[in-house]
């Protein structure tokens, strides 16, 4: 489908999304952070997009805002999307977790915790995957220093 | 007294045992945190990090030359590919057309690459099960591509032969024949591996139907690679999205619908005449072309993000780079193969013995620098 269609269904998904596709090769759309799981949600059932393949969940730290990437392709229909979702609260950013829409989502969403700090609701069990529990700091922000481990330039 | 008079009267409770960091079945440091109830597996918690060295964060600091080297050390086994996948992507951002000469010995290369990350799982797998045979089996013909490496990347595991805008020097002299006579040897040395283990009644016993991961699973999953393709799933990058000299060779992708250990095993002994069957196809026309185009000396990206996605010995590698227009990247990410398939691990393994865990790790061929990155 091309990315004109795509972006006419989704914009009957939520209020308020963003669309782009310059300096990249998918279409993206920004969702605000209430609507995460909604969205989601109806861009897997939705017959005509059916994206049930969840293949990069990337976290990331803008500078100012904390959030993550979810990469989707639907394997049926061949089609690709790219959803961001971003939270502006560095001290407790929070967002909804999509792990029952796509069960990979669990696993990155812990590596995404454990380097960025960004909890997720509902999801089963939020821990520590890579670094030790009482790790202090989460190593992938953009602000966090480590004067023993890193070499700064 | 009845079999079940008896499992009634016993009572049993479950208990923690540490599977790893140093357990040989995980061919390195996982860990696993194995809830069990006598044999029986109720839960399986990985704990990662034991070789973690944080690459992505590496990578923002590195210039784009520089990256390549790192993924080397991510998914060892398959090294070439992965730095393939990172000079794909800088070529794509700076729109830059390597040579037909680059992208076909690329593909060979790749190919090699996957023919010896496979011949090593064979024998690890055999080994995992118990049969120590297959190891000598497939290290001596792993061998033979090793040295055709050396000979023409000056090294054996970890290559580094692909630089942004192609590669750093052009094929050794010998390579072409080399090849050759690896694949002529190989094609009468693959049906004795099957004459070894693939009919052998222990090891059908030990892995047909152990292990089933179903194809809804492993797409909601995100699993790729020859075990998203012994469930069914037709996950190959190489075939839906082409790179390098992918599009003008002729080969199919293997499926198996079965979804358990024996058939992601039937999906690599299949995947492995295919690869000798697409450098066969390459070998003798090798295009001339520049080895190599120039690129500035400090390559900087334009702004924006960029994707690309390779087909690994273990399955789907992306790399996306954020780029702010500077020299280093502003965020590098790593979709690695072994992390989305260690994901479903728990999943499928619930209720199965401890001894049929571990047949469905060797059919996951996992690399533990992969996951960890």
């Amino acid at each position: 489908m091309k990315n004109e269609d795509l972006q006419n269904i989704i914009n009957g998904f939520g209020t308020d999304l963003e669309f782009s596709t310059e300096a990249s090769e998918f279409l993206n759309v920004i969702v605000p952070k209430e609507q995460l799981h909604s969205v989601c949600s109806q861009l897997k059932s939705n017959p005509d997009l059916k994206f049930n393949y969840a293949f990069c969940i990337t976290g990331m730290d803008w500078g100012k805002e904390l959030g993550v990437i979810y990469h989707l392709e639907s394997t049926e229909l061949k089609h690709q999307l790219v959803v961001k979702v971003m939270t502006d609260d560095r001290e407790n950013p929070t967002l909804d977790s999509v792990h029952d829409i796509w069960q990979t989502a669990d696993f990155h969403e812990l590596e995404v915790y454990d380097f960025f700090g960004i909890k997720f609701n509902n999801h089963p069990k939020l821990r520590r995957l890579f670094l030790t529990p009482d790790w202090d700091g989460f190593p992938l922000r953009k602000d966090y220093v480590d004067e023993a481990n890193m070499i700064v330039k | 007294m009845s079999n079940q008079e008896v499992k009634n009267k016993i009572k049993t409770e479950e208990y923690f045992v540490n599977m790893g960091p140093q357990h040989p079945a995980a061919h390195g440091v996982l860990r696993l945190l194995l809830t069990i109830d006598g044999e029986i597996i109720k839960n399986v918690e990985p704990d990662l990090g034991y070789i973690h060295r944080s690459i992505e964060k590496m990578c923002e600091r590195d210039s784009y030359q520089q990256i390549v080297h790192l993924t080397d050390r991510m998914d060892y086994l398959s090294s070439n590919i992965n730095n393939e996948a990172v000079c794909l992507t800088v070529e794509k951002a700076l729109e830059l057309e390597v040579s037909d000469r680059v992208k076909v010995i690329r593909t060979i290369i790749s190919e090699l690459t996957r023919l010896a990350s496979h011949q090593l799982w064979w024998g690890v797998m055999g080994m995992d099960l118990g049969a120590l045979t297959t190891y000598f089996y497939a290290f001596r013909d792993r061998e033979m591509i090793n040295d055709i490496f050396e000979e023409t990347c000056g090294a054996r595991l970890t290559m580094n032969y692909n630089v942004p805008g192609g590669l750093m020097f052009d094929i050794h002299p010998n390579f072409v024949q080399r090849t050759k006579d690896f694949i002529a040897h190989f094609k009468t040395k693959l049906p004795e591996y099957d004459r070894l283990l693939t009919g052998n009644v222990i090891f059908e016993k030990r892995t047909k139907g152990v292990g089933i991961l179903t194809k809804e699973d492993a797409i909601s999953f995100g699993v790729s690679g020859p075990v998203a393709r012994g469930s069914g799933f037709a996950s190959d990058v190489r075939k839906h999205h082409p790179y390098s000299a992918y599009d003008r060779v002729d080969f199919k992708e293997i499926l198996f619908t079965e979804g358990d250990t024996y058939s992601r095993y039937q999906v690599r002994m299949a995947e492995m005449w295919e690869s000798m069957s697409i450098i066969e196809q390459l070998i003798d026309n090798i295009p001339e072309g520049n080895i190599q185009e120039t690129t500035k000396a400090v390559i900087k990206l334009p702004k924006g993000e960029f994707y690309q996605r390779v087909e690994t010995a273990r399955g789907e590698l992306g790399v996306y780079i954020n780029s702010d227009g500077n020299k280093n990247p502003y965020r590098v990410k790593f979709r690695s193969p072994g992390f989305s398939n260690l994901s479903v691990l728990n999943h499928i393994s619930k209720g199965v013995k401890i001894a049929d865990l571990v047949a469905t790790m060797a059919s996951f061929d996992f690399v533990i620098p992969d996951i960890d990155r």
